[in-house]
């Protein structure tokens, strides 16, 4: 096609000077700001300093840095838990159909009414102690909300259609006779599943990890509704420098640090998938397949 | 992970009976063993994620506000209906922004596809790249960067700045669907088109568009669906008085929790089941077409 006009600059033009304009540029002034001085009300002064920087090694951060990580990783850790068995288990089912709308269903319902739902039941009024009561196993109600714990169920509750999705896609594709194969080598059915299914659903696993890890991770609603003050994440605290503290060098620090570590972790286990140098592009792909899926249970 | 492969497996997934091959015979073999760890999780996760559901829709019926159950009745909805004006205003918000969002998201999308898919050019990692990132970062990143951008052009909050956010984190999606619906198909078509006479505007209009329409239509509602389900990046780029549903629920829920939201809830629910059902009857019939 030498003889034609090459057209890609001129379709592709717009979206790359919508992205160039409202995306790099908003992410190329926060790296800006969190080298400048805080502005004396809110805002910033033109000056070099790494005032936000030095506040990243106070104590408080770091504490809410590491119970940030602590919590990703457990969250991402059960949910990757019960997932793997629910993907097995519908990609093995006859009424895949079904099972995959029943996972996608609960997951038409917006976001914050799914959060709220779970206030319903862990409040202090709510269905959980009201059931206990009723059946006379408490006396006195006991306070379910605002603590670690329930950020963690919720993170997981919200999260797990993200990793069965893809972990069921990949096992459907798994050749089983490899595993009946195994057996009559002679392993055990716990050792056939790790040795041999594990190994083979390993781009499904990493997906997985990664879908529900960076949104746990940058979590801001969740912790907000259901955790306490001492579950607060690192979403929580940029969010405070922005609005209560006005402090938009900080705020943007700390999104250098949420912005390296996903972007780490997306590395990492690209790395790990050791394929092609399309492997970005392929994540981020299923990643918006996944997610589009979900979101409309239908794909193109 | 092959993204086509994905795509090609939700599909079949979906379609009614039509378990892939290979699975359903295993799973036929399967059935007579017992797999019962599995099919324990699965029913506890099915269980674990319908209860907020069940809960939502039977405190929708209640007479009061408690938890306590004191009765049926219909209050809440007749709350919902006819005295949450403040609600609808915020609803109406969020269809406005959703669709027109989605519509410059599918506009700019599918031309940026067609670009990448089809064309080689310089600056095309740069074009690609760019248009996955904004799905790899935090929400929150997405949604500070931008009030800060805004601040910084002295751009007043408000639905043009929902809007240009929304239309940045929807852009992904249609640019995804649609590439991925271009990659079935052959460029030799489009050189055939301009073999045989047709000019660019005219191949546009007679193959290309034609040939993506799936993709664009499941981009676009794809684009509608997460525009109106987003809470943290609109959190971040709101000004006064121009609140979404998503932030008339987050402020209901913040200050003082209403069964009302309970009523909107079951309301929201049914609506998107329906909607996702006649969708998918939709675009089974663009694609039979």
């Amino acid at each position: 096609m030498a003889h034609r006009k090459n057209y890609g600059p001129l379709y592709s033009f717009p979206m790359a000077a919508w992205f160039t304009v409202f995306f790099l540029a908003p992410i190329i002034i926060i790296v800006i700001y969190s080298f400048l001085k805080k502005g004396l009300y809110g805002g910033v002064e033109w000056e070099f300093s790494l005032e936000a920087y030095r506040n990243l090694t106070n104590p408080s951060f770091i504490v809410i840095t590491v119970r940030t990580i602590i919590t990703s990783i457990i969250a991402t850790v059960i949910t990757i838990l019960i997932a793997l068995p629910c993907g097995y288990f519908m990609a093995r089912s006859r009424n895949q159909t079904l099972l995959l709308l029943l996972i996608i269903i609960p997951f038409w319902t917006n976001f914050l009414i799914r959060v709220f739902a779970w206030m319903n039941i862990l409040g202090n009024n709510g269905f959980l102690n009201e059931f206990l009561m009723r059946i006379g196993l408490i006396d006195d109600y006991i306070h379910f909300l605002y603590n670690q714990n329930v950020v963690i169920l919720v993170l997981v509750y919200m999260y797990l259609p993200y990793a069965i999705l893809p972990l069921y896609s990949t096992i459907d594709k798994f050749d089983f006779s490899l595993l009946e194969a195994a057996r009559d080598l002679g392993a055990t059915k716990l050792a056939s599943m790790i040795k041999v299914l594990l190994p083979n659903i390993r781009s499904g696993m990493y997906t997985a990890v990664l879908f529900t890890f960076i949104p746990i991770f940058g979590a801001y609603a969740v912790p907000l509704l259901v955790g306490g003050k001492d579950s607060y994440m690192l979403g929580n605290i940029i969010a405070d420098q922005l609005t209560k503290s006005r402090n938009w060098p900080l705020a943007s620090a700390i999104s250098m640090v949420l912005t390296v570590v996903t972007t780490a972790g997306v590395l990492l286990m690209m790395n790990l998938q050791k394929k092609d140098a399309s492997r970005i592009a392929d994540a981020s792909k299923s990643a918006g397949t996944a997610r589009a899926a979900l979101d409309t249970g239908v794909s193109s | 992970m092959n993204f086509r492969a994905v795509v090609r497996n939700i599909v079949t997934s979906l379609r009614p009976g039509a378990a892939s091959g290979e699975a359903a015979r295993h799973a036929r073999r399967a059935i007579k063993r017992n797999f019962s760890f599995s099919q324990t999780v699965f029913i506890a996760t099915i269980v674990f994620l319908f209860l907020p559901l069940f809960v939502l829709i039977l405190y929708s019926f209640n007479d009061t506000k408690g938890m306590d159950w004191t009765g049926f009745s219909f209050h809440w909805y007749e709350q919902l209906f006819l005295h949450s004006r403040d609600l609808w205003r915020a609803f109406w918000n969020s269809i406005l922004i959703a669709i027109t969002s989605a519509g410059t998201a599918t506009v700019l999308g599918t031309f940026g596809a067609i670009g990448v898919t089809w064309y080689r050019f310089r600056l095309r990692s740069y074009v690609q790249t760019i248009s996955f990132l904004p799905m790899i970062l935090p929400e929150i990143i997405i949604g500070v960067s931008l009030s800060i951008f805004f601040a910084g052009m002295k751009i007043p909050l408000g639905l043009l700045t929902i809007y240009i956010a929304h239309t940045s984190f929807n852009l992904p999606f249609v640019f995804l669907m649609v590439m991925a619906r271009l990659d079935e198909f052959d460029f030799s078509i489009i050189e055939a088109a301009h073999d045989l006479g047709a000019n660019e505007g005219q191949t546009l209009l007679k193959i290309t568009l034609p040939i993506c329409m799936p993709g664009i239509v499941s981009g676009f509602l794809t684009a509608i669906t997460i525009s109106l389900e987003d809470f943290v990046i609109t959190y971040f780029v709101a000004g006064p008085g121009s609140s979404t549903l998503p932030l008339y629920i987050y402020s209901a829920i913040r200050f003082g929790v209403s069964p009302v939201i309970n009523a909107l809830s079951v309301v929201m629910i049914l609506g998107t089941v329906l909607l996702t059902y006649l969708l998918r009857n939709f675009l089974k019939y663009i694609a039979a077409k």
